[in-house]
């Protein structure tokens, strides 16, 4: 079994930019450790020489011409859809 | 349940205010999120009024939540998404309604579709069509009970790994998860992109095979969508079947291998060859499964953050808007496998575990293609138990996903599985059985399943 520390599930959540309350990270970090523990299981079998798959559609390099294609969706149409605009941008609040 | 020829030929109008009553008189399973009733009844005055035409005019159905649909909000059953109008349709929607069907709302999931039983869903869980005390199942769990209530004749739905096969099984109605690539993605919110597919839950393998056979198709909008092969057909030789032997051990229930076997024999008694056959690696794929899908979910929830659309939280810095917008919007389900994902993909653990994952299912996908040359169809049950009670799985997030452990192997594989209704157990609860075949044989399994289907 791994032993994740509460440190590494507050370092999880930083990377995954989660912000947890202590219960949530205390919780997560049984749940976390159990499910670790479970897909360890894999180490059991060799894979020596066996190439990864990462996609099944038996479909190589799909290309398409390099032009704009709006989809019919209005860029209007989709900055209505952000929480706070101005002069046609997405506003956000101070990076630094 | 209701067929698709119920609805052809009569009046739209009637037909979409008789979805929305029948809607309405089953609130309390909580199947629907929303309903779409103003653009549903201008939709069918138009097919009333000749003005839309087609294979489905008038036909009404429910799509999963997660489907981006005009008229009306789609949430993923998500806080994040609670008020978002999406300014766009999904190729299936489209294709579906270019045949003239009308979309009369939006069908309850876990949150992202992320979960086994439609209790993750941030608006409340859905209640098994036969049993209120039970779960629906899941993630597709709304659409289901839908389905089995009679509301719609038929309603879409999202399988990643096993989300319209499960809770097809727990309800009693037909699932189809096609051939990964059969059905566009395009305007469906993505889950885990390499076992991500669109399918249709309906009362009989006739109209999961109409359906199918209209939303099915190549679409420059999703690159991964495969060339348009899927066709309704008929089955008349007699076809080699196995059954995996590993997902019939004792861990399973016994009323499921009961049925199971029972339906098993009509299979042999229709003709069929049937023997036991041997699925090795069926004991690690969910091992693979949670793994490859919170990776991939980790990456395609990125994009909730806040900034373009969904709920933004009040915060002075933008880490922060990032970091709280996203913990009001997920439910801990969705932090838990994004965190999965992000702990599996970390340096100094990828090789360990993501890597091998990604060997493993190679080695998976060998052994199915090895027993689909001899054999034309594989026969597991479903889920290993009929649909269980509500709360009783929540607590022990392993024991849910156990849940998944027969319909994670056909998604990883990108093979072709449906679920069909198979019997009950001896309290009436609904027990489907699962059917998997070669690439491309999706209409394959559904005449296999058509011919001994009047007499399940």
């Amino acid at each position: 079994m791994t032993q994740l520390s509460h440190d590494d599930v507050q370092h999880l959540a930083r990377l995954s930019n989660l912000r947890l309350t202590d219960d949530e990270a205390r919780m997560l970090q049984v749940d976390l450790d159990n499910i670790v523990g479970y897909i360890t299981q894999l180490d059991e079998l060799d894979t020596t020489g066996v190439e990864p798959t990462y996609q099944v559609t038996d479909l190589e390099n799909v290309w398409r011409d390099d032009v704009v294609d709006t989809y019919d969706v209005a860029a209007s149409a989709l900055l209505a859809l952000a929480p706070v605009t101005e002069a046609a941008q997405i506003k956000v609040p101070k990076v630094l | 349940m209701s067929k698709i020829s119920n609805f052809v030929g009569v009046s739209a109008r009637k037909n979409v205010e008789a979805a929305i009553a029948k809607a309405h008189a089953n609130e309390s399973f909580h199947a629907l999120l929303s309903l779409t009733e103003t653009r549903a009844l201008e939709r069918a005055d138009a097919v009333d009024r000749g003005e839309i035409s087609g294979k489905l005019a008038g036909v009404p159905f429910v799509a999963k939540d997660n489907f981006l649909t005009l008229g009306g909000t789609t949430t993923a059953a998500s806080k994040f998404l609670e008020n978002f109008a999406a300014p766009l349709q999904a190729t299936a929607i489209e294709k579906l309604e270019a045949e003239g069907a009308i979309c009369i709302g939006k069908a309850n999931l876990d949150a992202f579709a992320h979960g086994g039983s439609t209790e993750n869903s941030a608006f409340g869980p859905t209640k098994h069509a036969f049993d209120q005390e039970r779960v629906a199942g899941g993630s597709s769990g709304g659409s289901a009970v839908a389905v089995a209530l009679g509301i719609v004749p038929f309603a879409l739905g999202t399988d990643t790994g096993g989300s319209i096969r499960q809770p097809a099984s727990f309800n009693g109605v037909v699932g189809v998860k096609p051939t990964y690539g059969t059905v566009s993605r395009y305007g469906v919110v993505a889950m885990a992109s390499s076992t991500d597919t669109i399918g249709v839950l309906a009362s009989c393998t006739d109209d999961a095979a109409l359906v199918m056979s209209i939303i099915s198709g190549k679409d420059t909008k999703d690159m991964t969508t495969l060339p348009d092969f899927f066709v309704p057909t008929k089955l008349d030789e007699k076809k080699s079947i196995g059954v995996i032997k590993e997902a019939m051990t004792d861990d399973v229930d016994p009323e499921v291998r009961r049925v199971t076997n029972e339906y098993v024999e009509k299979l042999r008694t229709d003709g069929h060859e049937v023997e036991e056959v041997s699925l090795s690696l069926l004991k690690y794929a969910l091992a693979i499964y949670y793994i490859v899908v919170p990776a991939e979910i980790s990456s395609n929830l990125g994009r909730y953050d806040g900034i373009r659309y969904g709920k933004r939280a009040e915060a002075n810095r933008l880490r922060e808007v990032y970091g709280s917008s996203r913990d009001q919007g997920f439910m801990t389900e969705n932090k838990r496998r994004i965190m999965i994902g992000s702990y599996v993909l970390s340096s100094g653990f990828f090789d360990a575990y993501y890597l091998q994952a990604q060997k493993v299912r190679t080695l998976l996908i060998n052994e199915f293609n090895a027993l689909l040359t001899t054999f034309d169809v594989l026969i597991t049950p479903v889920a290993p138990t009929p649909a269980f009670i509500l709360g009783e799985n929540t607590n022990d997030p392993i024991k849910m996903y156990l849940s998944d452990v027969m319909t994670v192997p056909a998604s990883l594989a990108g093979l072709p599985a449906i679920s069909v209704p198979a019997g009950k157990n001896e309290q009436g609860l609904p027990i489907g059985v699962q059917l998997i075949g070669k690439r491309r044989d999706d209409a394959l399994l559904l005449a296999l399943a058509k011919r001994i289907e009047e007499e399940v």
